[in-house]
């Protein structure tokens, strides 16, 4: 059975990864970097740091162990669109990881497959056993001589905060997935302490595009700042749920009207790290300009308690917090409170304004990613939808449960 | 007959560590390995891992108890992991959380007496244009309705063990 993607076409279905493969082994180590860095690629993660930066570091580092991660942890609310990417075009996935290995001069790499995927697993392994057959991986990639690379898929074990990369690597080292001080950067001691890359399921499969069909080709798409297109993944109160392939520069009202959301009275873009956007927004582009995104939107139809909402992105974090630092560990949970206080209608202002406070801490004191963002949802609803959520009627005591 | 299982658990274990080496990295496979096999890693298996990987059992423990797949409470032979995340949420997870109950008699978080099943929540697992969705051990069933919560479990009843049914409602050719 195929995947159900109920969305539109993907590029990705008409382009032969390999033959992306086949140019970059012709090119120098340098000519590839450049390349990238010309496509002006970013990560598709949802960061959006430049692609060919992060090759470069790891490049430039000495040594001979160098390893690159494809981060297939993809566990933020409302995205799924590196499932259908492994399930659909696993080659791309892995044709991507051999050009960053020639790039950069590594001989291992490795797919963090969340454990929530664990059935797309023997799928894949099965496409990296044919790849050696056809000299794809193994010794001598491609027919270069001294360009040996293979790669190997290692599970995680249901943790979101493997997502961050240092948290992942941790992770993969046997360790429980709390992230690491940077820096030094994964670029420079990331797995075993080596330099390793680690990107994104879609970008790894873009850059074998970008190889295969060119940088003029791949920069025809998007914005000057946010070149070439992106998947969506889009769910919530809409006709057409499913994966989404727009150039990047879409605005949100275009997208809502693709998939049968016109009715929605806000949309969540970035998953439950994101922000929320308000139907007076609609007009905002999705690009890293206006609002960066690794592509999940959740749409949310007018009847949506939004704070509802709120609370279940907060539910999310205090359950999904490693644990390591005060800021999101006590953060999370004062928040969680606070909406449920909000819903009680026993919330002050004055609480509500400490909340906000506390919630610009978590943004500059926190260690990793999921403690500086988990606020911005709530906060944003506040800000957007206080109106419905501020001076609820208070709940009698037996109905508070 | 305690001491023949526990032998059984040092033989499968060391197995393992032959075949994915005693490095620390082979921590984790390891305890996948042990929690599908044994539904559960209790301090034997901890310590037994522990001992093969040249490591401190508290290791271990902190390991383990990270994960929540990983989770050391002995568990069903059957998890059921509904996912409560937003869009199973927005499509309608309550409906299906009530109706697992009713139909498993357990509620989330609970074992069964006859170590048949464990049901428990799930954070967002990536089936948010399909919810709501529910992962049976390692399998996945979406757009799931209070009917075929149903099936499900009769599925699951009738099985032997750690496959669910040899239905494809997965998403692999």
């Amino acid at each position: 059975m195929s995947i159900q993607t109920q969305g539109n076409t993907l590029t990705f279905a008409s382009i032969d990864g390999d033959a992306g493969l086949k140019a970059a082994l012709a090119m120098t180590r340098p000519d590839i970097i450049d390349t990238v860095s010309d496509s002006g690629m970013k990560g598709r993660g949802g960061a959006g740091f430049p692609t060919a930066l992060k090759w470069n570091f790891a490049g430039s580092e000495k040594g001979d162990v160098k390893f690159i991660i494809c981060n297939a942890d993809e566990g933020e609310p409302g995205t799924f669109k590196d499932r259908v990417i492994l399930s659909e075009f696993p080659d791309l996935v892995f044709a991507g990881m051999t050009i960053a290995a020639r790039a950069v001069g590594a001989t291992m790499g490795i797919v963090y497959l969340r454990g929530e995927y664990t059935y797309l697993r023997s799928h894949l392994n099965a496409v990296i056993k044919r790849r050696r057959a056809a000299g794809l991986l193994g010794d001598d990639v491609g027919g270069v001589k001294g360009f040996d690379f293979d790669i190997i898929v290692g599970l995680g074990a249901g943790a979101y905060v493997c997502g961050e990369e240092t948290a992942l690597i941790e992770s993969l080292e046997g360790f429980r997935g709390e992230p690491r001080n940077r820096p030094p950067f994964p670029v420079v001691a990331g797995f075993r302490y080596a330099p390793t890359v680690v990107n994104n399921v879609e970008t790894l499969a873009s850059a074998a595009c970008i190889f295969a069909k060119g940088i003029d080709w791949f920069k025809s798409f998007g914005t000057d700042r946010s070149s070439g297109f992106k998947l969506f993944s889009v769910s919530g109160d809409c006709a057409k749920p499913g994966v989404y392939e727009f150039p990047f520069g879409i605005t949100v009202a275009e997208l809502l009207k693709e998939v049968g959301g016109e009715a929605a009275k806000a949309v969540q873009i970035g998953g439950a790290s994101g922000t929320c956007v308000p139907q007076a927004q609609f007009a905002r582009r999705m690009a890293f300009e206006d609002i960066p995104t690794g592509g999940s939107v959740i749409v949310f139809g007018p009847q949506r308690d939004m704070l509802a909402v709120a609370e279940n992105f907060l539910d999310f974090f205090v359950d999904e917090s490693c644990g390591q630092c005060t800021p999101c560990r006590v953060g999370n949970a004062r928040m969680l409170a606070a909406a449920e206080q909000l819903k009680r209608g026993t919330c002050s202002a004055e609480h509500l304004a400490d909340m906000r406070e506390l919630s610009a801490t978590m943004q500059v004191a926190s260690k990793c990613g999921l403690g500086q963002t988990s606020s911005n949802a709530f906060m944003s609803i506040l800000e957007h939808f206080g109106d419905e959520i501020i001076g609820r009627p208070v709940q009698a005591e037996s109905a508070r449960s | 007959m305690l001491v023949t299982q526990q032998e059984q658990l040092r033989a499968d274990v060391t197995a393992l560590v032959d075949r994915l080496g005693p490095g620390r990295s082979s921590l984790v496979p390891i305890l996948q390995k042990v929690k599908t096999q044994y539904h559960g890693i209790d301090t034997d298996a901890m310590q037994i891992v522990a001992d093969l990987l040249d490591i401190h059992p508290v290791e271990v423990y902190s390991v383990a108890t990270f994960y929540a797949f990983l989770n050391p409470t002995a568990q069903g032979e059957f998890v059921l992991r509904l996912c409560r995340t937003i869009s199973c949420e927005l499509a309608g997870k309550e409906a299906i959380a009530r109706q697992l109950e009713t139909e498993l008699g357990i509620a989330f978080g609970v074992t069964s007496e006859d170590g048949r099943f464990t049901l428990e929540w799930a954070n967002c697992m990536g089936m948010c244009d399909q919810g709501p969705a529910l992962l049976v051990n390692d399998r996945v069933y979406t757009r799931v309705t209070p009917e075929t919560v149903r099936e499900i479990a009769a599925e699951c009843r009738a099985a032997y063990s750690g496959i669910a049914s040899e239905r494809k409602e997965g998403y692999l050719v």
